[in-house]
Formats: C-alpha cells, structure tokens, sequence
C-alpha cells in the first residue's frame, strides 16, 4: 500500500468527531480572539467541568466502558459558542441538564434531542439571564468557516453530511425565494448566508448522527420539516433563532419516523472492516 | 475608601458626526433639488411585549416647505396614535447615556492618605390638500387609511398594492421621490406594511412657536421588532450615522442580523485630553468612533450604553424621571425611577452605508442585565517634591510605575485613535497640569461610593481594599 493510500485511509477511518472538535475549537477560538463574544473564560471552564463530569459519572453508574468523553466535548464546544449568559452558573448547569438527558431520555436505544440544542433551549427556556446572540459573527470572517466546513465534511464522508445538505437547501431556498418574492436585492440574500448561528446548526446540531431519522427518505422529510418551521419562527413570527426553536419541537418526530420507516442507524465512525458492519456501529452509536 | 473622581459626559452633537440635516429612517422627500441627504438620525424607542413606541427627533434644518417624510409602518395608525413628544426628552436621554470621562488623583505617594470624594458631573408648504383624489388614487392601487394632522405635522397613513402606483402616487401629491425610491418600496408593500407619509403644516408649526420642528412618536402594537432603514439611504451620500436608544424591560438589546459589538471602553487615557484643544475627549470620541467603525468595514452595531435606567454610576446625567419616560411613550412607571423603575435602556449607534446593510435592523432582547458604559478614566500623577519627600523610597517606586503607566496611556490612545503616538507623548509631556486640589463641588444627584468604582480603584493598585 502506497503512503498515500495508507494516509487517506487513516483519514477515512478518523473519528468524524475530531474533527467536529477541531472545528468548534477553532470557531470558538475566533469568537473569543476575534470577536467580542462577550463569554467569560470562566463560563468556558465551567462547561467543559461540569460537561465531562457529567458525561463521566452517567459512565461510571451504568457501567459503560469503551466509551469516551468525545461527544461530551462536542457538547461543551457548542454550548460556549451558542450560549450566553450574565452569570457564571448557566453554562455548567445547562451542559450537566443537557448531558445527562443524553442518558435518560433516550427512545429504542437512542437518545432523543441533539445535547447541544435541549442544552440551549433549556437554558433560554428556564434559567435567567442566558440568551443566544443570533448575530454575533461577524461576515466576512464566515465566508472562509464555510468554506472549510463543507470541504471538512466533503473529506470527512460523514454520513449524516445528507442531513446538513438536505436542511441547507430547504432552508436557504426558502430564504432565497422570500428575497425574490419581496424583491430585495440578492445581497440580502448573501448577508442572511452571513450566519455563524446556521453554520453551527447545518454541520453540528441537525446532522447528528444519533439524533436524525435511521433512513434517508424520512431524514429529508425531516430536514424539509425543520427547515420550514424555522423559517416559519424567524420569518412568519417574526422570532429570533429559528432553526434552534425548530429542531427542539421537530425532535420528538424522529421515533416516529424511524417507526414508520425502520433502517440502520449511521454513526459516528466507520465500521471497522473486519468486524461485521451493523454491530459495530450500533455498539458506538447507542453509547456515544 | 472614598472616591474621587469627575465625570464629563459628551456632548451629544458629536454623536452624529458633521451631521447638518439629520434624517429618519424614513426619507425626506424634497419638492426641490435641494441637496437633501441624510446623515444621522436620532431614534428611541420603546419595545414592552409587542406594544412599540418609535420617537424620531428631527434636527431637519433646510425650508419648512420642502419637508416631508415616509416611513413604513407595520399598521394602519390613527390620531391617537401618533403624539409629539418634547425635544428636550431627547437632549435628556442623550446626555444621561453620553460616553464619560471619569477622572482620578492619584494619592501622594509621601504622605499616603485617602482623598476626599466629589464628584461633579459637568456634565410642507400649506396643509396636505385634504381633498385627495380618491379615484385616482384607487386608480393608482393606493388606499389612504387615515389622514389628520398632530401637532405642526399634517399626516396621511397610506397603504399601496404596487410600489410604482405609489411612487407616482407621491409624485403626483407634490413629494419629490428620490431616483430608486419605487424599488425600496416594494418589499415593505409585499410585506403588506402601511406608510406614514408628514408634512409640516405651517399654521399649526407658526402657532406653536417653535424654531425647530417637534420630534415625532408613534405607538403600535407589532410582534416585529425592528427599525426600517434602507428607505433612508436612498438619499443619502457616504456613511450614515443613527443613534438608537431602546427602552427595554428585561435587559439588553441587541440586533440579530447584524454583528453587535461594545466599543473599546473602560481605559486609561493620558489626563492631557481633559486640557487639550486638538486632543480633547469630544475629538478623541469621534475619531475612535470613526476608526472603529472603519475597521469592522462599517458592518456592525455599537453598543455605547447599556444601563438599568433607575441609577448610573458615575452618571453624566440623572436618570430620566417617569414623567419624563412617560413622554417618551414608556408606560407604567410612576413615582421616582430611582426606585426599581425597572427601565433598561440600551444605547446603540450604528454607521452604515447601503452596501453593508442591505437589510432593515431587526432586534432581540436579551437576557443581559450587566450595566455597561463608554468610560474612559484619567488618573493625574500626585504631585509632591522627591527631595523633600520623607517617604522617597515608595515615591520612586510611584515615579517608576507611573512612566510605565503614562506610556500605556499614550499607546491606548494611538491604538483607538491613529493618532501619532509620538505626537501624543509630546503632548502627554507638555501639557497643563490638573489642578492641585480637585474641585470640591458636589453635584446634586451624585452617584454613590460603588462596590464597582472602590474596586476599580483597589485594582489600579492605590492599596485599599474593595
């Protein structure tokens, strides 16, 4: 086997979770470094604290080994780039609540709502002052963070990069013949694009793998869904944060539709080639 | 500890720049050529669940005929609808939120002792022809909803089905649109909105006896919470400056399809801006405002105040009293403000140009109530006399530090400014020296000794505890 071949391997084989972790880091990293972001150090801290100890703890009581804390990273990454807050108990409250309805809320061995998003809309729901900032990216700095999402999950061949495209074009589509409609010129089609919020919805909330629908056809079904309420929420109702709204009500569907059209669930890593396929993404997917 | 410091609030003029004609965010329409353009607007506005009040203060400075404003609205609005709310409300607001200087002695390092507290903030031609050809208008796919006349304004609600038959509609009523105003309009028809379209009404403006013409405020019940801009910048030359004050219930607001951003704040400058004609802290905040604003390309939102409206610390200004809030369309507050009026206000001044905000402003409120302001501190050296300084090791060591910190001061103020550093060394040096003793007046309505400000202090290493 060639280098080349060996390394594209090696990357093919890589935990498509890394590299979610990578580029949450580096978004977070901008937002801080780059942006006023208005996010205490501390408040990061005490995420990724009560975030891992919580993910540990769930563990260590229903003894599960092999698993790790990766998804729980992920988890604390979104929230530190999604959520803020006044005060320095949101944050560790919110990625505890959320981690730990990862373990107990789970329907035919999955679990039922995206951490990140119930971690967020519980937070803006129940705790006093937390709120998300839908514009605090800035536009020219996320024309180059597209960029290197699509061609992360091109490379990435994660598989639920189905669910990202299929949300994506409903959505944007809807976006794009509303400016066409109210005849607005197509820069504001450009600046709505502009979002670091919707970035951070397509490619890390709706396309996780243990959240969507089992099979495609009812996955497209569901992103048609979730794009439509949100625009419904920003653009009928006039409400901020419209995908995140939209995903929280659309989650408990997913049951529904994987009852309706039963399939194999995807996961976060390639199987193995030696061991049979099923078994062993099911045994990742049902424990990450 | 006791505190001792001055504050000087800005004039508000310079928050809108050079700004000669200040416009809405509406458009003026002109019946002549005159060179009409806008270049700063002055906006409150009250948002309480869906009921919205918008104030729009007019400093509109050319021939009385020749005015004339459309803004669109998300309903029809009737008489009791719209009011003229006193100008001086919005001299009020502007100063109680204006960026501040706040300014420290430092002790003598011979004989340590604590200094005294003061604090003294210095701190239409005739009436709209009321027989409007209906049948041309219908002709023409516009409807006017209401028509009466508020104060010195005479005022028509329209609605319209096409954006040229309202173009022509205007064109024909005797308003001068400017070139691309038809295209502005449409989407606000499609999204079924109305237009507030004033003129002066010059009996009823003469009968007032008022210079300058009586801002405008109207009330509305809309789940939109947003600021319609982009009518405005049809006339308009170069950057647009709009200051925006939201008077809020639960905390903070901020745009959701811009970038909302703080000013840099909350540093050490060199005392010299106190003194300095060329250097001095209106020009300083201008020329930060314009170097900020230039470098995020002109695309974000500032927010230069964000404070719980029943105190202020130090304050420029008193907090607004209910009456003064009631007049500004806030409802529900009586008695003194001072007393948990629970009115946030939030400052906002935003310079756009067409290209970098293609969109209306659309807001959000947060849930922050952590009080934040523009202020910038000036600390002035002790003066005292090394040789006959019975405590001169600590007087060296204060000598040393304060080199140190004369230098940041200079470098903060180059970096916010573009100003030469060296220029500002100079000037550092040479300048005039504050005066021995610091004032003694104590302003009525001065803030109290804060947890904050004795932390301040504590932090800039003055030895006592918070």
């Amino acid at each position: 086997m060639s280098a080349r071949a060996r390394i594209a391997g090696a990357l093919r084989r890589l935990d498509a979770r890394l590299y979610q972790i990578a580029f949450l880091a580096l978004l977070l990293g901008i937002g801080v470094l780059a942006r006023d972001f208005s996010l205490q150090p501390e408040q990061v801290a005490l995420t990724f604290a009560a975030g891992i100890a919580t993910q540990r703890l769930w563990l260590r009581a229903l003894g599960l080994s092999g698993v790790g804390v990766l998804s729980a990273v992920i988890t604390c990454f979104g929230l530190s780039v999604l959520l803020r807050a006044d005060s320095l108990w949101v944050h560790p409250l919110a990625a505890a609540a959320c981690l730990s309805a990862k373990f107990v809320l789970r329907v035919h061995g999955k679990h039922l709502f995206n951490p990140t998003n119930l971690g967020v809309v519980l937070a803006v729901l129940l705790l006093p002052g937390a709120w998300v900032s839908a514009g605090q990216w800035g536009a020219d700095l996320l024309i180059a963070c597209w960029v290197v999402a699509l061609g992360g999950v091109v490379a990435n061949r994660a598989r639920s990069f189905d669910m990202s495209a299929a949300f994506l074009a409903f959505y944007l589509g809807a976006l794009g013949a509303r400016v066409a409609w109210l005849g607005q010129d197509w820069s504001v089609f450009a600046h709505q694009l502009q979002s670091g919020a919707l970035l951070v919805f397509a490619f890390f909330m709706i396309s996780d793998p243990m959240t969507i629908p089992n099979r495609r056809a009812a996955r497209m079904a569901y992103a048609a869904g979730v794009a439509a309420l949100a625009y419904a929420w920003q653009y009928l109702f006039y409400a901020p944060n419209g995908p995140l709204w939209a995903l929280f009500l659309c989650t408990p569907l997913v049951p529904l539709l994987d009852r309706i059209w039963p399939g194999e669930r995807p996961a976060w890593r390639p199987a193995p080639p030696e061991s049979p396929a099923g078994v062993g993404r099911g045994a990742v997917a049902s424990q990450s | 500890m006791k505190r001792n410091f001055i504050t000087l609030a800005l004039a508000s003029a310079l928050a809108g720049g050079s700004a000669t004609a200040q416009a809405f965010c509406g458009f003026y329409v002109g019946k002549a050529d005159a060179g009409l353009f806008n270049e700063a607007s002055k906006v409150v506005m009250v948002r309480d669940g869906e009921r919205t009040v918008i104030n729009m203060l007019n400093d509109y400075q050319g021939a009385l005929t020749e005015f004339a404003l459309v803004v669109p609205v998300p309903v029809v609005l009737q008489k009791e609808d719209v009011k003229t709310p006193q100008r001086a409300v919005f001299d009020r607001i502007d100063a109680y939120s204006a960026p501040r200087l706040a300014e420290y002695y430092d002790p003598n390092p011979c004989h340590p002792q604590y200094p005294r507290s003061m604090a003294a903030p210095a701190a239409a031609q005739k009436s709209m022809g009321r027989a409007i050809a209906e049948d041309r208008a219908e002709e023409l796919g516009v409807r006017v909803e209401a028509q009466y006349t508020v104060g010195p304004y005479d005022i028509v609600m329209l609605s319209a089905e096409q954006s040229d038959g309202l173009e022509t509609w205007l064109h024909e009523n005797g308003y001068r649109i400017p070139a691309g105003a038809s295209q502005a309009l449409a989407p606000y028809i499609r999204q079924d909105m109305k237009f507030f379209v004033a003129k002066v009404n010059l009996e009823e403006h003469a009968k007032s006896g008022a210079q300058l013409l009586a801002p405008l405020q109207f009330a509305f019940r809309t789940e939109k919470f947003m600021l319609p801009i982009r009518l405005g910048m049809i006339n308009a030359r170069g950057p647009q400056d709009l200051v925006l004050w939201v008077l809020s219930k639960k905390g903070r607001v901020e745009t959701s399809n811009y970038r909302t951003a703080k000013l840099p704040a909350n540093v050490e400058l060199p005392p010299y801006v106190k003194f300095d004609a060329d250097h001095s802290f209106a020009r300083f905040y201008k020329t930060m405002f314009d170097a900020q604003a230039k470098r995020e390309n002109y695309r974000v939102v500032f927010t230069e105040y964000f404070w719980d409206m029943s105190w202020c610390d130090p304050c420029a200004a008193n907090p607004l009293t209910a009456q003064e809030l009631a007049n500004l369309g806030v409802e529900g507050v009586r008695g003194d403000t001072r007393r948990g009026a629970r009115v946030m206000l939030t400052r906002l001044h935003v310079r756009y140009t067409p290209e970098t905000f293609p969109e209306d402003l659309v807001f959000q409120e947060t849930a922050d109530r952590r009080n934040w302001q523009t202020r910038y501190v000036l600390r002035h050296p002790a003066k005292f006399d090394l040789e006959d300084c019975p405590n001169r090791e600590h007087a060296e060591r204060y000598l040393e530090q304060l080199r140190r910190r004369q230098e940041k001061e200079a470098q903060t103020l180059a970096t916010l400014t573009d100003w030469d550093v060296d220029a500002i060394r100079v000037k550092a040096i040479t300048a005039p020296h504050a005066p021995d003793e610091a004032p003694q007046s104590i302003a009525p309505g001065a803030a109290p000794d804060s947890p904050f400000e004795r932390l301040w202090r504590w932090l800039q290493g003055d030895g006592a505890k918070p």
